[in-house]
């Protein structure tokens, strides 16, 4: 595909690419280290999209003190991150998406593969998003698992490949294993099982996300752990199988069921502190918005295991040049981590945990990531104390909680046939 | 000069760039819409082709026609709503108040809500209407009630009020403008024929109102009908009318779909005007 935007002045890009491919070369090895084009690289500008969880006006000012050049962030709902990925390539450089957004816009053609030896902490990076495998001995949950659509054949595949073949899809950033939020101040006893999201007792009380791809797998999780059915592959369900998960939901919608739906999740956060609802679909940095008013709020782990999701950074396909090669080098420096540390603190977990931990006290390592009970005040990053001395995170540590993963944000083969329904199901 | 004398060129001439302006901006997109709308939508891409399977699915599904009952539904409450405020308050400022001075000091307070967006006006009834919101802690202060009111926010009634604050200046407007122009002498030559208050206002302010009433119900009318970000942020999402439908299609990356859904809703749209038109000829009227 010859494709190029005029946007970047041609002029300019073509007189750079000689001098700066060869500064590269050495360049983007060696992290941090002073290069040759540092002067050009300040005229730089990307543009990076993606949802509101990782798309900081603190990692863009890092960025500028760091690295010298201009990011632009865009914070959109996940259903408008995926629009803009599959249709509109032109308006962005950098896009920090969801694995299974990657299945769905990877076709497209509008995202670039990029080279695995470019990326000094590739080694480093998490086996979830290599092999697939959390620990040797893991076995490999349903749905969209990252390392399924993590790779591709080469520079211009549009297909995905089962091994570390040298060419990502997306360099994986961020990543954590989702449950449901409940505030235990208004339910007052213990909750353990996914099927509570559809008890009586919390009728008109109770949420549910409207984004088809992860709602359907919070959904898939209540239908089990209600016993009306066991999936063969939750992440790839049959037309009968869509219309009967569907079925259960929409009839108790129709019962009064639900408060209301979400689909960002500062919506999700007003609803819990609002105390309009009580237990709902929800995500980490949601449950530390809610917390940090001083409210009390739990990520609660629940029997039948978590909803997990993965996300990472891709490169537009009308990058070059000097501008990918500073798209490189912020990816990079992402992953040295400074952002992996800051993400950590708010809950999740870092692709590349080893450089995060530098990043993190000793203290706010054993509680984030190991499940120790803290020993002073743990702070949100903006400062914001989350918890105090004694307290231990929700679901322990990270082999506890990334252990439990039963199933991964999905898109099915039946996505067409599954959007439709769940279409049906907002509208019934 | 031979153009200027030939009167069918130049008013030819006069009309093309508004008609070149609304085949660009107006029929070309529609044209495109209806093409797109027998397309085939894979997970990321559009596929031209013909096939009727986007409408077929469409008239398939019973959830359409709820859908298009509920789009009705809100469309006609706030339609009776906003008419008989609106038309109240405009009857106020036209008959009521005597110099042209208050009446344009008033007219402009009507308009001071519109100096912020639509969004805001909208989401600040949330807080207000929740379960610990302003009204209920109002109401069990009060002890008018003892459990908070659940279907204040979130439900059809939250979407209807939204719409009719949203809606109201709409219908004012255009009736407030029909009314200045009714001759005063009229009015008092009815009373001197021996009406009253009632007979006057239905039996000249009304219909000589008529065309400002239908200006407005256009307005307010296709407003609703088109509209999907009240719906949804009132209702938490938890009603639809054929907007959202359309927004869910395309958020999902259904083009064909949304398409489909938007023809239909374009011609009900036409067709609840074109219905309307009937009872009153604005050309005529204005």
């Amino acid at each position: 595909m010859t494709k190029f935007t005029e946007r970047n002045g041609l002029s300019r890009r073509t007189l750079l690419k000689g001098a700066a491919s060869a500064a590269i070369a050495a360049g983007s090895t060696t992290l941090g280290a002073p290069m040759l084009w540092a002067q050009n690289i300040k005229d730089v500008t990307l543009r990076q999209f993606g949802t509101g969880v990782s798309n900081l006006n603190d990692v863009a000012n890092k960025v500028k003190e760091d690295l010298g050049f201009t990011l632009e962030m865009t914070a959109l709902d996940t259903d408008s991150v995926t629009q803009r990925a599959a249709t509109q390539p032109n308006s962005f450089d950098i896009a920090d998406i969801e694995y299974f957004i990657a299945k769905k816009v990877w076709g497209a053609g509008n995202l670039q593969a990029m080279d695995t030896t470019k990326i000094a902490n590739y080694d480093k990076i998490a086996g979830t998003f290599r092999s697939g495998l959390l620990t040797p001995e893991s076995t490999i949950a349903q749905g969209t698992a990252p390392h399924t659509v993590g790779f591709t054949s080469g520079p211009n595949g549009t297909d995905f490949v089962q091994e570390e073949s040298g060419w990502m899809t997306l360099i994986p950033t961020i990543y954590n294993a989702d449950t449901l939020g409940i505030r235990p101040d208004l339910i007052g006893r213990p909750i353990s099982n996914w099927s509570e999201l559809l008890n009586p007792e919390f009728k008109g009380k109770a949420s549910i996300l409207d984004i088809s791809s992860i709602g359907i797998m919070d959904m898939a999780m209540v239908v089990e752990s209600m016993g009306e059915y066991t999936y063969p592959d939750k992440g790839n369900m049959t037309r009968e199988e869509i219309d009967l998960t569907i079925g259960i939901f929409t009839e108790a919608k129709k019962n009064g069921q639900f408060r209301a739906f979400w689909k960002s999740f500062d919506e999700s956060v007003n609803l819990m502190t609002s105390g309009e609802v009580v237990i709902q679909s929800m995500w980490s940095p949601a449950i530390t918005a809610v917390k940090s008013q001083g409210i009390p709020c739990v990520y609660q782990p629940l029997e039948e295991g978590y909803r997990s999701w993965g996300g990472g950074l891709g490169i537009s396909a009308a990058l070059s040049g000097i501008e990918l090669e500073a798209a490189y080098e912020y990816i990079n420096w992402y992953l040295s981590g400074w952002v992996g540390g800051y993400l950590m603190r708010q809950g999740y977990y870092s692709a590349v945990p080893e450089t995060s931990k530098e990043f993190m006290s000793a203290d706010e390592w054993g509680f984030w990531y190991e499940g120790k009970a803290a020993e002073g005040d743990i702070l949100s990053p903006t400062g914001d104390k989350l918890a105090g001395a004694g307290e231990v995170r929700d679901g322990g540590s990270f082999l506890d909680r990334m252990g439990s993963v039963v199933c991964w944000n999905s898109v099915m083969d039946e996505n067409q046939y599954m959007v439709r329904k769940w279409n049906e199901f907002i509208a019934a | 000069m031979k153009l200027r004398n030939n009167p069918a060129i130049s008013s030819l001439l006069m009309v093309s760039p508004l008609a070149a302006i609304l085949l660009i901006f107006l029929v070309l997109p529609i044209v495109l819409i209806v093409i797109v709308s027998f397309w085939r939508a894979t997970e990321f891409s559009i596929v031209p082709a013909f096939e009727f399977d986007n409408y077929e699915f469409l008239f398939g599904s019973s959830v359409t026609y709820t859908v298009f009952f509920n789009t009705f539904k809100y469309a006609l409450i706030t339609w009776a709503c906003t008419l008989l405020i609106g038309f109240t308050v405009a009857y106020y400022l036209a008959f009521h108040i005597r110099t042209l001075t208050w009446q344009i000091a008033l007219f402009l307070l009507c308009t001071i809500p519109f100096w912020t967006s639509n969004i805001i006006r909208m989401i600040s009834w949330i807080p207000f209407l929740g379960r610990k919101g302003i009204a209920n802690s109002t109401l069990m202060s009060w002890g008018a009630i003892d459990v908070p009111i659940e279907w204040l926010l979130f439900s059809d009634f939250a979407v209807i009020l939204a719409f009719v604050h949203l809606y109201t200046l709409f219908m004012v407007v255009p009736i407030f403008n029909t009314m200045m122009r009714i001759d005063k002498s009229l009015i008092e030559a009815a009373r001197d024929a021996g009406a009253n208050g009632a007979q006057i206002l239905w039996n000249v302010i009304i219909p000589l109102t008529k065309p400002g009433i239908m200006i407005g119900t256009i307005f307010v009318v296709t407003l609703v009908m088109g509209d999907f970000i009240t719906v949804r942020f009132m209702s938490g999402s938890q009603s639809a009318n054929v907007g959202r439908l359309i927004s869910n299609d395309i958020a999902l990356l259904q083009y064909p779909s949304a398409s489909a859904t938007a023809i239909v809703l374009l011609l009900t749209v036409l067709i609840t005007i074109g219905t309307l038109l009937r009872f009153v000829d604005i050309r005529k009227e204005l």
